[in-house]
This record gives C-alpha cells, structure tokens and sequence, in this order.
C-alpha cells in the first residue's frame, strides 16, 4: 500500500509528489497520458518565479526529473475509479488496482467544446484548441478565434503575427483575460474584433470553409470565409470519474478550500480541477505543496490514533 | 533516439511506403510541445514493439511531406501498412490509444 497516490501528472500533481517524498512518504503518481498536463501546449512561460522563459515542456521535464528523483513512482495508466474502503482507498486502473491511505487528485481540465455539428470531424482539418501547436500551418490565411479570456487573447496575438488576418469572436462586450494582452491585440492590424457573437455553424468540404456568425443582439447571421477556427472557450475538469466520491459544484469542480481538502475522509483535491479563483501554474504548485501537507498529517494521525 | 527514425523526403518512400513491416510516422515539430511530450512514449512504444517501425518527421524540415500527407494539426500519427495509409490520429495520445492505433 502507498502512503499517498496521486491522481495526474501535471504541475500539480508533480508538486505533490515532490512535497510527499520530502516528508518521506511512499507516492505513486498516476497519469492518463504523459507527465506535463495543459502547461506542455504553452511555447513560452513567463510568470513563472525563477526563469524569465521557459518553455510548458521543459518546465514539466524538468519537475518530473525533479520528483523521480526523490522517489516519486510515475506509472501511465487512467484512473478509472476511486473506492473509499475501510482501511484504504482503493484506486482502478483498466490495467491495475492500487492501494493507499490517501489519494490526492490532481486531474486539471479538458478544452470546452463548442459543441457544433461536425466539431469533432474537423479536428486537424480546420478547427483545432491549440494556436501554438497548429499557428504555424495557417501562415498567410485566414483565421478566427473564439473566446473572451486569456487563452482566447494569447490565441489571437499568437496568430495576428503569422495569420493574414484573425477574427476573434466573443460573446460579450467586454474581456475577461488580462487588460495588457487586450491592449496589444487592439493594435494589430489584421485582427477584427466580433463582440456579442457566437460562432453557430461550421461550413466544411473534407475540410473547414467557413464559420456562420450569429450576432446575440439583433440576431443577424455572418458568414465569414476561413482557413482555420481556434476554439479557446475555457477547459472543463476531468473529474467526471470522481463524481460520486466527492463533491462536486455545478460546472463539474471539485468543492475544496485553499487547504486542498474535499468533504471524502482521506481524499484531498490540487490544482485546476477545484473550485478556486485563480487558475495559474503558480497556484496549481502552491496547491499540490497545500494537499501534500495536509495528506501527509492526515496519515501521521492515522498512525498515531 | 536510437528506436525512431528520422525520415525525409528523399527516404520516406524506402523508410515507409516500402517497408517490409507496419510503420507508424510521426509527424512533429520542435516547437511543439505535445510532440515532444509525446517522444518518449513513442520512443518506449519502439523498444517494445520490434515488429513495428516508428519514424519521425519534421514538419518544419519537410513541408512537401506534410503537404502531401494533409497535415495541419500536430502531433499526427499515421500508420502505414504496405505502402497505404491505414490509421490516423491527432492530438497528444495515451500509450493504449497508440498501440489501438496500429492494431489497426
């Protein structure tokens, strides 16, 4: 039995288990696809305390080297299912079930769907939820991206520099990302702003064509002609799994406090996939220190009882 | 990097099309950062899987392949048997949803 298992490789998660091997406990951390989660789709971090640049992918290499190192186990499997038994938690795998005193989830989000016909089906023919993995195939062509938050802004000045032109469409008047990533998206010249619109149609042949526009005011439809649709409508968590293990709110997160803990007895949460304000790379390492912390007293009074 | 070739236009016909057994291509760029993170997986997938062959290619390097193979979204696997284009995936993937993959 592990002393802790944490479910998700991503900054979090890794902080975790670095956290939990410096207290000397056993961890194995368990991850669906490779270490890294969201923050490896990002070219260049700059708000990160330390280094000025640093690239998502180098950043998360660097901290799974740093957290095996201290003898924290990686294995590639999804978790699957979580059993909260009497003496431990159980955690399944399709592959394996493991055991521990506590587990810490740390699964972040997934990109938000628009939800259109044929979304889908033109994945890597036109629509992707990557500018920086897919930008460069769009150099010289017509782009749109759709969203209001920083994302969505990143997305578009990304774009603006290699596109011939970016639309960005938004539902609201107004942006929720940050006000200096608006301010120099304002003065790009190629790139038209759609405020209170939402993207309603996608028009392919084999390949995406065109977008239909409808303006939420007067309800007039657009169509707009284009190579590429950037979706950048927000992440939803992945912890549809969890569901009925702990609590969680209406947009499917995981109710905890700053101290990390859920309403289940031995079950601790790090990172996107819990309700919190403010969604960074800096506030998902500072929650997986948090929930190690409390994980690790939480096994240090089991053993005292 | 010893289990992946890397392939160019010139070879990509000998290394791919010709080859005796299925070869999963992995188109990627460096400046990627779900290809990269997907290397090392693909790079054990190789080592574990002798009858196979998996072979990367640069799309900055070469853009006449990724023309000719659609390519507008990275990382994409394509696997190949007997010359033909069998499979096709998108997007960072889990080992299981690799080796489902060239299952075919």
């Amino acid at each position: 039995m592990y002393d802790i298992v944490v479910v998700g490789a991503g900054p979090a998660g890794m902080t975790a288990a670095i956290y939990a091997r410096r207290a000397a406990k056993t961890v194995l951390v368990l991850e669906a696809l490779n270490y890294g989660g969201q923050i490896v789709n990002t070219p260049d971090i700059e708000n990160y305390p330390l280094e000025s640049h640093i690239s998502g992918f180098d950043f998360s290499a660097k901290v799974y080297e740093q957290a095996k190192g201290l003898g924290a186990e990686f294995v590639f499997e999804k978790v699957v299912e979580i059993r909260p038994e009497k003496d431990a938690k159980v955690i399944i795998t399709p592959k394996n079930t493991y055991t521990a005193k506590t587990v810490i989830l740390a699964t972040g989000s997934e990109n938000r769907k628009l939800g259109l016909e044929d979304e889908d089906k033109l994945v890597g023919r036109g629509v992707s939820y990557c500018a920086t993995c897919d930008g460069n195939f769009y150099r010289n062509k017509v782009v749109a991206v759709v969203g209001g938050g920083n994302t969505a802004l990143e997305d578009a000045l990304y774009l603006a520099d290699l596109a011939e032109k970016v639309y960005l469409i938004h539902r609201r008047d107004s942006f929720r990302g940050e006000e200096a990533n608006a301010a120099r998206l304002k003065e790009k010249k190629n790139v038209e702003f759609i405020y209170n619109a939402n993207v309603t149609k996608l028009i392919s042949e084999k390949r995406l064509k065109a977008i239909e526009v409808t303006d939420k005011i007067d309800g007039s439809i657009r169509t707009i002609e284009l190579n590429g649709l950037f979706i950048a409508v927000g992440r939803i968590p992945e912890n549809q799994n969890f569901a009925g293990l702990v609590k969680l709110d209406d947009a499917g997160y995981v109710i905890a406090g700053e101290d990390c803990h859920t309403n289940a007895d031995g079950i601790f949460v790090a990172g996107d996939s819990r309700t919190k304000m403010l969604r960074q790379l800096v506030t998902a390492t500072g929650d997986g220190a948090v929930a190690a912390t409390e994980a690790v007293k939480y096994i240090n009074n089991l053993e005292t009882v | 990097m010893m289990n992946i070739i890397e392939v160019n236009k010139e070879n990509f016909e000998n290394e791919v099309l010709k080859s005796n057994i299925p070869v999963l291509a992995d188109f990627n760029a460096q400046w990627c950062g779900p290809c990269r993170s997907m290397k090392p997986i693909l790079e054990e997938m190789a080592a574990s899987n002798p009858g196979y062959k998996i072979v990367s290619v640069d799309i900055d390097d070469e853009d006449e392949l990724a023309e000719e193979y659609g390519i507008s979204s990275i990382p994409c696997l394509i696997v190949f048997k007997d010359g033909e284009e069998i499979n096709r995936s998108i997007g960072l993937i889990s080992r299981d949803a690799i080796a489902e993959l060239m299952e075919g």
